[in-house]
């Protein structure tokens, strides 16, 4: 017996219980989807093939094209706000301070459940009874319907996500600014260049993995949007906060249209992988410029 | 949350597993959705399983909002409740999907009078002739004011409405809204960017029926939903008669007498009634227990609904009980199910007073229990015996789609996005072709 096939027999006895709870839980989930979303099911009866049948019908459904665009605004505010906020919260700290209260109060909101979160903020928003309103009314300004106007129900959503997510965000472009050596900041600082300077010319580029790595899991994790819905808005109003994943659990938990749902959350896999593909493309993440 | 979702997933069958146990001891699984009826159904299963000492009630509260879904994936995974709490709107889909035991046989079988049942209830429950379950409580609609700012009770009992001028109704409204200035609707210098008091909380949350707003109201009308009910194949809701309703609606928030839709409280009218700053709504007959109970916020008194053009209309929905086809006890099940569904349980469910139990001797005792607590509640009895006076909510398959088609079209109009006959007639023939 030579020595490689013996350490692999130990490398499979450890990997067991991971490949194990992969097949389980991810693995076989995901055969079923994919053959979930070629049948016919209702929960009840039992799935009848029915080819492309599905897909067709998504094709040419207005209400599946109007949930992924209007995820697709979500993720536009929340990336953007959140993407801008996090860098910035991440330099200020690298830069000023490294104090660990301020790092511990920057992770506060992220360690709120989400459902908690979005209980809080519907009840500090709300058009009649909020906070907010009462404040913007006692300074003469009008009441803002924040969860029921149309145009102010998804950017309130994200607003809500941003103040959750932030502080996580920024402590991972911290820990990814940690990496950085200090004499480059050095070395800049003796030729006369400012902050911003540095910031633009040394950090920014230098960051570039870490922040390819944290645009697409928070890509993904915007894309997944569901539970601040479901507590707030639930779709509402009209249609305006209804993003995917309140479809594909309307479809199906209260349609029951399962094969439909499963369909519908494979077209999600494809875009969701697509997107990914571009964004580690254009950010070149698996290459740091610091090598 | 996804992750909390297929725990949940895993659990659920887990707690639903019944052990069978070996002296021929029989468990029901009962399931229920309010928790204000759970004390009430409980001493009627004390009482059952008194007269049948080997059957034993397990009961399940689970809250309306994750009901229906528990109870289908239940049905699915095999784990369902032998009986369960059904409701009107709710069970056309498992009929269709054949999980609801027929129990025509044993009515005929035991004789069960059908005629001790409020009019019209037992029907609701029938396709085909095949019955899936006894009536157990109905409600119906009334109006509901806050007698500190409804300062003009006078008429409040003969309220008359109409989609052209809103009738006496809208003069009512417009009488308790007050501007912060103090200035009431009625007042010509009445500034409606400034209101501190709503004379009307609409619902817009209210699905495909209406029932706690805009359908009593368009039926007064002389709107119809369906073709037929139960079991009806064609919607209405290109009829002009609704239109018209949902469009005085819209002009009762551009005189400011209503909040406007995307300035309204998402945490309900009942929140936003509590907090003084409503003078009317519509309420349900369940909701009687917190509008006059000890721990309401403000005072208040019910009215009937008004009185439109076809007539005063309310909704009446009716809940029953119904046995799971694959159930293992299903003649235990039926004792109980026919137990639920008698004079002797619901008498103690109407004795506790918190809804109208469908046995009309139950309906006494309730009466006689909010009687005897000071609760004036004869509006929500007065207007389901008088004649013509209500109508059931529509019983058809697709019920769930059709309720989120209808509620977007309706939101849309509210909000100003579209007109009330385009954007019904559109909604309407979307809600038909489910049907094809």
């Amino acid at each position: 017996m030579t020595r490689s096939s013996d350490d692999r027999r130990v490398a499979w006895v450890f990997l067991l219980p991971v490949l194990v709870g992969f097949t389980v839980f991810y693995l076989y989930p995901t055969a079923r989807g994919i053959w979930y979303s070629v049948t016919d099911y209702s929960l009840l009866n039992t799935p009848t093939f029915v080819g492309a049948d599905n897909y067709a019908d998504l094709a040419g459904d207005p209400q599946f094209w109007r949930s992924l665009r209007v995820t697709a605004y979500y993720v536009v505010l929340n990336i953007g706000s959140q993407a801008v906020l996090a860098l910035g919260l991440a330099a200020l700290m690298h830069r000023l301070t490294r104090s660990v209260v301020v790092r511990a109060m920057l992770l506060v909101p992220w360690l709120v459940p989400n459902v908690t979160v979005a209980l809080l903020w519907m009840w500090l928003l709300d058009a009649n009874l909020g906070l907010v309103n009462h404040l913007l009314s006692g300074a003469g300004l009008g009441r803002q319907g924040f969860l029921t106007s149309p145009v102010w129900a998804m950017p309130s959503v994200a607003l809500v996500n941003t103040w959750a997510y932030t502080g996580y965000t920024a402590l991972l472009l911290y820990a990814g600014m940690l990496q950085i050596p200090a004499h480059l900041y050095e070395s800049a600082a003796l030729d006369g260049a400012g902050e911003l300077r540095m910031f633009r010319l040394i950090t920014l580029p230098l960051l570039r993995p870490v922040l390819a790595l944290v645009l697409v899991v928070s890509l993904i994790g915007s894309f997944q949007i569901f539970d601040t819905v479901a507590v707030t808005t639930l779709g509402n109003p009209a249609g305006a906060t209804r993003v995917v994943y309140l479809y594909i659990y309307e479809q199906a938990f209260r349609y029951f249209h399962m094969g439909y749902a499963a369909a519908a959350a494979m077209v999600l896999v494809v875009i969701l992988g697509l997107l990914t593909a571009v964004q580690l493309r254009l950010l070149r993440a698996s290459r740091s410029d610091l090598a | 949350m996804r992750r909390a979702l297929a725990v949940l997933a895993l659990l659920l069958p887990l707690a639903a597993c019944t052990a069978e146990p070996a002296d021929g001891k029989v468990t029901l699984n009962y399931w229920l959705w309010d928790d204000k009826q759970l004390p009430s159904y409980q001493t009627c299963a004390d009482e059952f399983t008194k007269a049948n000492p080997n059957v034993a009630i397990k009961f399940t509260q689970t809250a309306w909002s994750q009901y229906w879904q528990n109870l289908t994936t239940q049905l699915a995974s095999g784990g369902a409740p032998d009986v369960w709490t059904d409701h009107a709107s709710y069970y056309p889909q498992f009929v269709s999907s054949n999980q609801i035991l027929d129990i025509q046989p044993f009515v005929e079988r035991d004789g069960v009078d059908l005629g001790v049942y409020q009019a019209g209830l037992a029907d609701l429950f029938v396709k085909d002739g095949k019955r899936y379950g006894l009536p157990k409580d109905w409600d119906t609609m009334a109006l509901v004011y806050n007698t500190a700012l409804v300062k003009d009770t006078t008429g409040l009992d003969a309220l008359t409405w109409n989609p052209v001028d809103g009738g006496t109704f809208e003069r009512a409204i417009a009488a308790s809204t007050v501007d912060s200035q103090g200035r009431t609707g009625l007042d010509p210098a009445f500034d409606k960017a400034n209101v501190k008091v709503y004379g009307f909380l609409p619902e817009w949350a209210d699905g495909s029926q209406g029932q706690n707003g805009w359908g009593n109201l368009a039926v007064a009308n002389g709107f119809t939903f369906l073709d037929k009910n139960p079991w009806g194949t064609r919607y209405r809701y290109d009829d002009p008669k609704l239109a018209q309703t949902i469009a005085w609606f819209t002009h009762l928030i551009d005189a400011g007498y209503a909040p406007r839709f995307d300035k309204q409280s998402t945490l309900g009218r009942d929140a936003v009634m509590d907090q003084g700053t409503g003078a009317f709504t519509f309420a349900g007959s369940w909701t009687i227990s917190s509008y006059l109970g000890a721990n309401a916020k403000q005072k208040y008194a019910f009215a009937p609904l008004p009185t439109g053009p076809a007539g005063r209309k309310t909704a009446i929905n009716g809940l029953s009980d119904a046995i799971y086809a694959g159930t293992k006890h299903p003649d235990e099940a039926w004792a109980w199910v026919k137990f639920l569904g008698s004079a002797a349980c619901q008498d103690i469910v109407g004795g506790n007073a918190v809804v109208f139990p469908a046995v009309r001797s139950g309906v006494e005792k309730a009466l006689a229990a909010h009687k005897a607590a000071g609760r004036d509640v004869h509006v929500f009895t007065d207007q389901a015996s008088a004649p013509g006076g209500t109508f059931f909510l529509p019983i058809t398959d697709h019920g769930n789609e059709v309720s989120q088609i209808v509620q977007d079209a309706i939101q849309a109009v509210v909000l100003g996005q579209a007109a009330p006959a385009g954007a019904l007639k559109k909604a309407n023939d979307q809600v038909n072709a489910l049907f094809k």
